[in-house]
């Protein structure tokens, strides 16, 4: 097995700094899409690498931070029922509903299970016939294969007692929700590596032309972020705005075929609520009418109640780029991990918790530190 | 060593039953079998053998360390280990960080009805060899059986007691500016030794837990005369927590650097594969001491002559700070915060 060291060189990594300082003459904004980026520039420090023009606002791209409150409740609500197993991705136990947390229903006596894959919950559902099992799928199109594996896999073996609560959502109509946005700050995005993985990058090349914005896809090492940063800068720079690939150890053009044809195959493409955003069209993946047996939603009719974020919780402003972390009033004191407000401060890849986490004392303090 | 290959050496002593049944815990004649044939065997010295409901012995003269600690690790068998092998390092090692020479050690073990009798022989025989090997005595025990599904197969408890034959007031209020931050090798094995076999997850080589006792080295240290001021295994949270547990106690700041932590490549690719950190995952023979910068140089002298300690290494130092904090330079060269691990998902590890 082969590792990651030659993407952490510190040496190449200060030659990429000192090529984007070379190039950069303005100010810049630039998106990193993807939570699992987010969580790298601010564990390497990537971003103190940067010029002072280059502003990296951290996106949406984190799928347990992106999952209403309402779908949560009803997850809750679900895992509750004692002829249930609910399974899911482990962030999404700690993530706190509207009363909640699917932790705390486990402790009071819910059959709650952390799976790695899908696939095992379609086996936990094969080795209890007695029990319904429900996993709750999150994600954006990088997992969607396999959640789409595991409906297909249940499907073929006939398991009754095999059913989804899906929260899938979709990275290019949030790129276009962002860009349609008049307040919009950013001038260019740092594709998700991994969802081209899968989906390829054919369909950013008509958000390019709408809104003339660079959009590089990108890997998710130190290497990779700051060679992607360099790729984004240089299009800026030169009044070009292009679909440009950083990730071509993993990416090609058309993606990964049969993985798209299974998506194709048991989901269809709905509207979808985004926490912190809202409702934005065409954004979500849903079962088709063909697979809509395992919907969880119409299996235990669940109806869904409107819940409202805390009024202190600046979530919303972060997750489209308005507002840093630390910006926050609530960040760090009444807003932690272990009691979060919103979105972005429950999963380790929300932009909140990347910042607690690792640059919760910044401001004079750390600096002094360092 | 302390494998116990019970088909050549180790005939399991009860072999009417097979199973371990509720009556095995009743007090009754099926009870004391299994007192005097299993851990009456595999155990029996002196203060033991007694067979009072109390164990009686003298201790030497000097300050005595007391500690306990449950293990209820999944699954019983692991690469490098077992919960047997482990009760007895992990006890151990809870004394050793008092700088204590472990003596006696008692067990209570906790099993679920239906345990194949051949596993519980095999853990108490993996129990006796690691206390052979740590030059402890078992010298008083409890069983008691649970009923089917109420239990996980077997937990274990460990109380230990050991004696302080120094003058050092080890612990994290001593740590002071200017210390250096030395860890006695590599970390992250035995969470992601569990990790490995609970996800399936194969690599070109074995990741073997680390269990292992460290008292030997420490007792070392403390006889050349090092000047230890702390002294913290790695378990649960890995070094993540003990750094920030002493940053706090102490009120100072701990900066350590990233490419100066010995970490497998083999771990660190599991760790990616989970996306956990490897200064989050817990060891079970590896601890973090502080000594003054004066003394370094000699302390990783001394720890990479021991058996376990080749990759000892010096990984940081103690700085005054206007608050507690512990601080990570990462590949790159800058720093950040290297906190707690939050409630991550790990599952039963120790």
């Amino acid at each position: 097995m082969k590792f990651l060291d030659e993407y952490r060189d510190a040496e190449f990594a200060q030659k990429f700094a000192r090529e984007i300082h070379r190039v950069t003459t303005r100010p810049w904004n630039i998106m990193e899409v993807c939570g699992g980026q987010t969580h790298a520039i601010v564990k390497f420090g990537i971003d103190e690498l940067l010029p002072k023009q280059i502003g990296l606002i951290h996106g949406p791209g984190c799928p347990v931070c992106v999952t209403p409150l309402e779908v949560i409740d009803k997850a809750l609500e679900i895992a509750a029922r004692p002829d249930v197993i609910l399974t899911s991705f482990g962030d999404m136990l700690r993530v706190p509903g509207s009363t909640t947390d699917l932790l705390s229903v486990k402790a009071g006596g819910g059959d709650v299970r952390i799976v790695y894959s899908p696939l095992d919950a379609v086996k936990i559902a094969e080795q209890n016939p007695a029990k319904e099992v429900v996993f709750f799928g999150v994600g954006f199109e990088t997992t969607a294969p396999a959640t789409a594996m595991a409906v297909y896999q249940a499907a073929q073996k006939g398991l009754k007692n095999f059913s989804m609560l899906i929260s899938h959502v979709l990275v290019p109509p949030a790129i276009e929700a962002l860009m349609s946005s008049p307040d919009c700050k950013v001038h260019a995005f740092l594709a998700a590596g991994h969802v081209c993985t899968v989906m390829g990058y054919e369909e950013y090349f008509p958000l390019v032309r709408k809104y003339r914005v660079p959009i590089v896809v990108t890997g998710f090492e130190p290497l990779d972020i700051l060679h992607g940063i360099l790729l984004t800068v240089q299009q800026l720079e030169s009044g070009r705005a292009e679909v440009e690939n950083q990730y071509v150890r993993s990416v090609r053009r058309e993606g990964n075929q049969p993985a798209q044809d299974l998506i194709k195959k048991v989901f269809e493409v709905v509207p979808r609520k985004w926490r912190g955003i809202g409702e934005i069209p065409q954004s979500g993946l849903g079962l088709a009418a063909e697979y809509a047996a395992f919907d969880a939603d119409k299996k235990f009719g669940l109806t869904e109640h409107r819940v409202d974020e805390p009024t202190d919780c600046i979530a919303g402003l972060i997750l489209q780029g308005h507002k840093k972390p630390h910006e926050c009033p609530a960040f760090g004191t009444i807003c932690t991990p272990e009691h979060p407000l919103g979105a972005t401060m429950v999963s380790s890849e929300g932009a909140c918790a990347a910042y607690y986490r690792y640059r919760r004392h910044d401001a004079p303090e750390l600096a002094e530190a360092k | 060593m302390n494998t116990c290959d019970f088909n050549a050496v180790c005939p399991v002593p009860i072999s009417q039953y097979p199973h371990v049944l509720m009556a095995h815990g009743g007090g009754g004649k099926l009870m004391h079998r299994l007192l005097e044939d299993f851990f009456g065997k595999a155990f029996g010295n002196p203060i033991l053998d007694t067979r009072h409901d109390s164990a009686q012995f003298s201790v030497p003269p000097g300050k005595l360390a007391m500690t306990t600690d449950s293990y209820v690790v999944r699954p019983i068998f692991f690469p490098g280990g077992d919960i047997g092998s482990m009760a007895v390092h992990g006890t151990v090692n809870d004394l050793a960080m008092s700088g204590a020479r472990p003596l006696y050690l008692s067990c209570a073990f906790i099993i679920e009805e239906g345990l194949p009798m051949e596993t519980l022989w095999r853990v108490v025989c993996s129990m006796r060899d690691a206390a052979k090997a740590c030059g402890v005595q078992i010298v008083t025990g409890d069983t008691k059986v649970v009923d089917k599904g109420k239990g996980d197969g077997l937990f274990i408890n460990t109380t230990g007691i050991g004696v302080m034959e120094h003058a050092l007031n080890i612990s994290p209020q001593i740590v002071e500016p200017g210390d250096a931050v030395i860890v006695s090798g590599d970390l992250g094995r035995h969470g992601m030794a569990i990790m490995a076999v609970r996800e399936g997850l194969e690599f070109e080589s074995e990741i073997k837990s680390d269990s292992a006792p460290v008292h030997q080295v420490i007792l070392e240290l403390i006889q050349a005369g090092i000047e230890i001021h702390c002294l913290r295994d790695l378990t649960r949270g890995g070094l993540a927590s003990a750094l920030n547990e002493i940053a706090e106690a102490a009120g100072v700041k701990i900066a350590v650097e990233e490419n100066l932590i010995p970490v497998r490549e083999d771990v660190r690719a599991a760790c990616e594969m989970l996306g956990l950190d490897p200064l989050h995952v817990a060891n079970e023979g590896r601890f973090v001491v502080f000594v003054p910068a004066a003394d370094a140089v000699r302390t990783l002298e001394i720890m990479r002559r021991g058996e376990q300690g080749g990759n000892s290494a010096w990984i940081g130092q103690v700085s005054e700070f206007s608050l507690p904090l512990v601080t990570v330079k990462s590949t790159l060269g800058v720093s950040r915060i290297l906190d707690m691990p939050s409630g991550e998902q790990l599952p039963r590890i120790c």
